[in-house]
């Protein structure tokens, strides 16, 4: 008498397990597809603001200004100083001649003789070091202080493209002096300029700069030394109660909140040790910008504390990961323990090694709160020179650009969220690219 | 100097004298005494988890990787027992080599797999000296006609018996006087099996084997010595009966061995 399903039961039976199959399989769907329409969420919000139709009100038409027929922006260096000074006060003539000079021989709004007298004072202005202005640059400021172009609204990417007719009839009744245009927020000049505290001007330069030398720090000091800790722990650590004690507390802090280690960096970084991390120890403080422990030093040490114990686990699963039998090998033929880590183990665990690497700087480059407390640059237009110089990177630039009450910050926002995307996909798939190389060099 | 001393071992190329071998409390070997004549191939026959692996690993003390592992007795090479502190385990492996029962080479090159056991043993000769040694070695295992046009491939790529073969030719790339073999023919098909037998017998010539088997026609074929194992009613295997494997095959002197033999247990 068997204790099986026969005949029809048995075709019932084998049914209600494929059933039970299908209906596990499209749950996992469903998980998959929220996933893809999450994602999708996330982009379209971002591009829907980094691009649309915009309303610009300008103080003065720049076609007005242009002279005989040629354009402003293709007008000389002295045709554009001409028009700056018929616009703008000598107050603020002067003060911008201060920050840099028009000429290099002459002096357009100060007088000459007290320009000198200044250069030979105790605190110089800046422009007596610097070399005058180029073409470009007054033309910026033409812009800036002349045209001075103003969004008056911005619709979003959606509405620009979907009703674009609503839009150009509203805008014609409320702004009928606005110039309307088709705007990507995101362009070369975005990425190439500094920040600014007009949204039209400003660019994400110092940002991107800023989170490629913390990144850079922070790899360099967190990848060694996880690396040798993971390979101390397992292939040198005997399973005593120290250790296991270490293990635990490794696997812990991976999971401590990274504000926790953005006052671990402020207390250690910024101020037990500013001697080293302002440079001053060394000599090399940057004058220019006393940044005190406030470094991209003490940011990139931060960040490489917080991604420590992520690159030590997943260091060691990989070394876990390389199969007994390569070891035994190795030391078969007579090879040392050394030998046998350096030229079996670490190349075979070298991949996952990366993998985790790779996912721990996606975390660090994005991470905003610790380098808040640590203390990175609200505003700072000048680039990062090395790793004493003050900072400010993409996602704290972003921050502050959505804390802004004028619609436009939203845009540029949006932007640099692009840039921010871009830059996480650049440094991920060259590390993937390397990975993969180097994997299948090994096989 | 602590280097093994260079006596010899009498009649004996190696020998295993009272060992028991502990994992944690568990005595998997009990009270075993081996001796190996030189250039002669021994076999070591049981059935599964009786110790034989053990027992064989002993021997080039690759047992000390596991970490709960003990030993107690001595194992006697060149006079020298290769238990005692001042024994360096990694030179008894440059000595006693090891082929194992799943090929293994290395993620490498053909080329690299032989070349690289000289190169971190200090082998001193130039580029043509290496190409040289990894030829011979290639040619001794019998796999050099296979694979000369393709030194460069990785050697991972080759079957599973030219794969042993290539472990094989690692291992004597380093000139090492004994070679432990455990099962290295049980991954493998008839044919491939075959071929690791004549080259074991080719290899004689030269070396001192030591060979676990499961494979009573392989054992009764294949080798000069048999040990046979079998295990007690604590699990701890024991030596059962050690001869000449004619007369131990035709004449066994214990019940046990001649059961197992005719594949009555086991
Ligand atoms: N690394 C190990 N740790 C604990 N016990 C082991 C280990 N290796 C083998 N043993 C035990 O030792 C006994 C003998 O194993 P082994 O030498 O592999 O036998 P054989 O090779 O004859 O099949 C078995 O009971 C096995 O479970
Ligand atoms: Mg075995």
């Amino acid at each position: 008498m068997s204790h099986y399903p026969e005949g029809d039961a048995l075709l019932a039976q084998i049914n209600g397990r494929h059933r039970r199959g299908a209906i596990w399989r499209t749950l996992f769907l469903s998980a998959t597809i929220i996933a893809v329409l999450v994602l999708i969420a996330l982009l379209y919000n971002v591009v829907n603001s980094a691009f649309g139709l915009t309303a610009v009100e300008n103080k003065v038409d720049p076609a007005s200004l242009a002279v005989d027929g040629v354009p402003l922006e293709e007008l000389s260096k002295e045709q554009l100083v001409n028009i700056l000074a018929a616009h703008i006060s000598t107050g603020l003539g002067r003060r911008l001649e201060r920050d840099q000079l028009f000429f290099e021989t002459q002096t357009v709004f100060e007088d000459p003789a007290l320009f000198n007298e200044l250069c030979a004072s105790a605190e110089p202005p800046a422009a007596c070091a610097l070399p005058a202005r180029s073409q470009e640059d007054v033309y910026r400021l033409v812009l800036e202080r002349v045209v001075e172009p103003n969004v008056v609204q911005t619709w979003s990417l959606a509405d620009s493209v979907l009703h674009r007719s609503a839009v150009l009839a509203q805008a014609q009744q409320e702004f009928p002096d606005a110039e309307i245009s088709f705007r990507s927020w995101l362009t070369p000049a975005f990425i190439t300029t500094p920040q600014s505290s007009e949204p039209e001007l400003a660019g994400v330069r110092t940002a991107i700069l800023g989170s490629l030398w913390v990144i850079a720090i922070t790899i360099a000091f967190s990848f060694p030394i996880g690396v040798g800790a993971a390979i101390y722990l397992e292939e040198y650590a005997q399973p005593n109660r120290i250790n296991s004690l270490i293990q635990t507390n490794i696997n812990n802090l991976a999971g401590v909140p990274s504000i926790i280690y953005g006052m671990l960096g402020l207390a250690i970084f910024v101020r037990v040790m500013e001697g080293f991390t302002s440079g001053a120890a060394l000599g090399l403080m940057d004058d220019s910008t006393t940044a005190n422990g406030r470094t991209i030093l003490s940011a990139g040490l931060t960040l490489g504390l917080l991604i420590l114990p992520i690159i030590i686990i997943n260091a060691q699963e990989a070394i876990r990961a390389v199969p007994g039998s390569l070891r035994q090998a190795s030391l078969g033929l007579g090879a040392t323990k050394w030998q046998t880590i350096w030229h079996h183990v670490l190349p075979n665990a070298l991949p996952g090694i990366l993998t985790g690497a790779i996912l721990s700087m996606s975390r660090a480059i994005g991470e905003t709160a610790p380098l808040v407390v640590v203390g990175a640059s609200t505003f700072i237009t000048v680039d990062p020179s090395g790793p004493f110089s003050k900072f400010t990177v993409l996602p704290i630039q972003i921050y502050q650009w959505t804390s802004r009450p004028q619609a436009e910050f939203r845009n540029i926002a949006a932007a640099a969220i692009l840039v921010l995307l871009v830059l996480l996909l650049t440094l991920n798939a060259t590390a993937v690219y390397l990975r993969n190389r180097y994997s299948t060099r090994m096989a | 100097m602590n280097d093994l001393n260079t006596n010899t071992n009498g009649e004996y190329a190696i020998e295993g004298n009272n060992l028991n071998i502990y994992y944690g409390d568990f005595r998997a070997i009990k009270d075993v005494t081996l001796k190996f004549k030189a250039r002669k191939i021994t076999a070591l026959i049981g059935p599964s988890g009786c110790g034989k692996s053990t027992a064989l690993r002993a021997f080039n003390r690759m047992n000390d990787l596991v970490p709960i592992s003990r030993l107690e007795g001595q194992v006697l090479f060149r006079g020298k027992n290769i238990y005692d502190p001042d024994v360096d385990p990694v030179e008894v492996r440059r000595r006693i080599g090891m082929v194992f029962q799943k090929p293994n080479p290395f993620p490498k090159s053909i080329y690299d797999n032989v070349a690289w056991g000289a190169k971190i043993n200090g082998f001193k000769g130039n580029k043509s000296d290496m190409d040289g040694l990894v030829e011979q070695s290639l040619r001794q295992a019998a796999l050099w006609n296979e694979v000369k046009d393709k030194l460069n491939q990785s050697g991972l790529s080759l079957s599973g018996g030219q794969q042993q073969r290539l472990c094989i030719a690692r291992t004597i790339a380093v000139k090492p006087e004994i070679i432990l073999m455990d099962e290295p023919a049980s991954a493998l098909d008839p044919i491939a099996t075959l071929r690791i037998e004549e080259l074991i017998q080719e290899l004689k010539q030269n070396y001192t084997i030591l060979i676990v088997t499961h494979n009573m026609q392989q054992a009764a074929r294949a080798s000069d010595y048999t040990a046979f194992f079998n295990m007690g009613e604590d699990r701890a295997g024991y030596l059962v009966e050690f001869g000449e494997t004619d007369s131990l095959f035709t004449n066994p002197q214990n019940d046990l061995t001649e059961q197992y033999i005719t594949g009555r247990f086991g």
